[in-house]
């Protein structure tokens, strides 16, 4: 049992299995702290019993209370995803940003960076619904104050964007 | 045009085939399903293995949680947000919209049977739908794990032409709705494993070769280490029913689709295929007696029989398939025997009117209990000799 961290070459001490996915975790303690695993401080086999005792007591290592517990946004605590597998929310991966970089790239064979597709406007995406609803509100308007040059140009913006919504 | 390679479904109606199901009415429309999915009553160059291709998109909204954290209002918000969507495309993608709290379990057995809904979609109780375009071909479920998987399904070995229209649809749901991406991890997913590409190829192989020259164990060993999933006919946690094989990726991050697409079609199909072949070959060489013997048993067992059960049923059928790949039987088309690969299950099995003396209708499905006692054995026996009884 001399399995080395898989991250550096110390002896690990926190062993994770995933029967079903097949992936083993091995880390030294250092690592492990880091990925966000509860780690005894004590290392005799002897101390056990006392930490057991102890674990009660809020006395977390510094390094992890650094590190935010719960999401701001849905409020989803990383204890929960250590328990499910699942976040709460986008913003949970800004959140538990320093814990899912172990995670994801041991589940990733080391990857941790995403290559290939991206959405076509990711940064300026235009809701073409709203903006639909809105011009035809807007039509509507035109039409009872009588203002028809106006109204017919609503009008074919609306048909333009309809035929766009359709490709 | 990869459609020329389809066989024309009219051809093989036969009086087993009632023209439609019926599903539950939305909005204005009943939703009725055709009698098996298009995609597997094909017959194309490597049908003898590869049963069917697909590649599925993950996405979620931002903005909203994911599924699992979202309240029921929440889903169903995302629920009314994407029925609204502009999301059909020119073709054949009018989009059936089905409401599975809505649908009763029979339906939705029926979906999951059909590959258009996978098992945890079908057992959960939460506010969730599925899209399916007229052809069926291609299906998207709304809050599943994440808040859209659309996947396309095509017979035989199509995953570009696969890809390609699940990128058609997705494109059309990017320009209208915001869909959560991270700079470095790519499309989120509730399951971190899942992020990147956040794309799931995979094909469904029918390999009875390897089954019988215990050659499967080197095959799952083989895919783990190029990090694949083996798993069975229905997905996750699915036995090997009838001998298939779903073979999928498990890396979504770090390669882009096309380098991943090229290496499914370009290297680990073909070499699982070539293998599968060898195993039949082998198979013929040891001793062809013995293997004419074994389809010949399984042909004449579902000629007969006057009582089937699924496993009994899926065991010889796929015998009878591996027979005609073999060219030993010559008498049966194919598509027959891949349709009643789908007719036999539980929820389909009550959707035909077999020329049966017990023309009452089955006991419906509940729930996801397998409901499988005599009358239904007696059912499906009665429906499997007439569709092979020369």
């Amino acid at each position: 049992m001399n399995t080395k961290c898989d991250h550096c070459d110390k002896p690990a001490e926190v062993h994770e299995i995933d029967a079903i996915k097949g992936v083993h975790v091995h880390l030294c303690r250092e690592h492990a702290v880091e990925a966000g695993f509860q780690v005894p401080q004590g290392a005799p086999v002897t101390d056990l019993l006392t930490q057991f005792a102890t674990m009660q007591a809020p006395t977390q290592s510094p390094k992890r209370a650094e590190k935010p517990t719960a999401c701001g946004t849905c409020g989803s605590a990383f204890a929960r995803f250590r328990k499910t597998g699942l976040l709460g929310c986008p913003d949970c991966y800004e959140a538990f940003a320093k814990q899912l970089d172990g995670v994801i790239a041991r589940s990733q064979n080391g990857a941790s960076n995403h290559t290939g597709r991206v959405p076509d406007r990711s940064s300026a995406i235009i809701d073409l619904q709203a903006l639909r609803r809105s011009l035809i509100e807007e039509l509507d308007r035109a039409v009872a104050s009588e203002q028809y040059e106006k109204a017919a140009s609503l009008r074919d913006r609306i048909h333009t964007l309809a035929s766009d919504t359709a490709e | 045009m990869t459609r020329t390679r389809w066989l024309d479904s009219s051809n093989h109606r036969t009086p087993l085939d009632p023209p439609l199901l019926g599903l539950p009415r939305t909005g204005n429309r009943t939703v009725k399903l055709k009698q098996t999915g298009p995609w597997i009553e094909h017959s194309g160059p490597d049908a003898d293995v590869v049963v069917s291709s697909r590649a599925r998109l993950a996405r979620n909204l931002s903005g909203l949680p994911f599924v699992n954290q979202a309240t029921d209002s929440e889903k169903r918000e995302v629920l009314q947000l994407v029925q609204t969507l502009p999301l059909a495309g020119d073709r054949s993608e009018a989009l059936l919209w089905i409401d599975l709290q809505q649908s009763t379990p029979e339906d939705r057995r029926l979906l999951f049977e059909r590959h258009l809904v996978s098992r945890q979609f079908l057992e959960s109780a939460s506010p969730r739908a599925v899209a399916i375009a007229d052809d069926e071909q291609l299906s998207v479920m709304v809050n599943e794990e994440d808040h859209l998987r659309m996947q396309v399904l095509l017979p035989g070995l199509e995953l570009e032409e696969a890809w390609r229209r699940v990128v058609e649809f997705d494109r059309r749901l990017e320009k209208n709705a915001d869909i959560a991406v991270h700079p470095r991890w790519g499309y989120l997913t509730a399951c971190p494993t899942n992020v990147g590409t956040a794309i799931r190829f995979s094909v469904m192989l029918h390999l009875p070769g390897l089954r019988l020259t215990n050659e499967l164990e080197r095959l799952r060993r083989a895919s783990n280490d190029l990090d694949l999933a083996v798993r069975g006919f229905y997905g996750e946690g699915s036995d090997s029913s009838g001998d298939f094989y779903q073979v999928s990726n498990q890396l979504t991050l770090g390669v882009s689709e096309t380098d991943l697409l090229a290496t499914f079609v370009g290297e680990i199909v073909p070499r699982i295929v070539a293998y599968e072949r060898m195993a039949r070959d082998i198979l013929v060489e040891r001793n062809a007696t013995l293997l004419e013997d074994r389809v010949h048993r399984a042909l004449g067992t579902l000629r007969s029989a006057r009582l089937l059960a699924i496993e009994e049923s899926m065991k010889h059928l796929s015998r009878v398939r591996l027979g005609i790949a073999l060219g030993l039987l010559t008498d049966i088309p194919l598509g027959t025997v891949q349709r009643l690969f789908l007719q036999v299950q539980p929820a389909h099995l009550r959707r035909v009117q077999p020329d049966s003396t017990d023309d009452t209708a089955l006991e419906p499905v509940t729930e996801d209990r397998l409901l499988d006692d005599e009358r239904t054995r007696r059912r499906r026996a009665d429906l499997v000799r007439s569709a092979l009884s020369g």
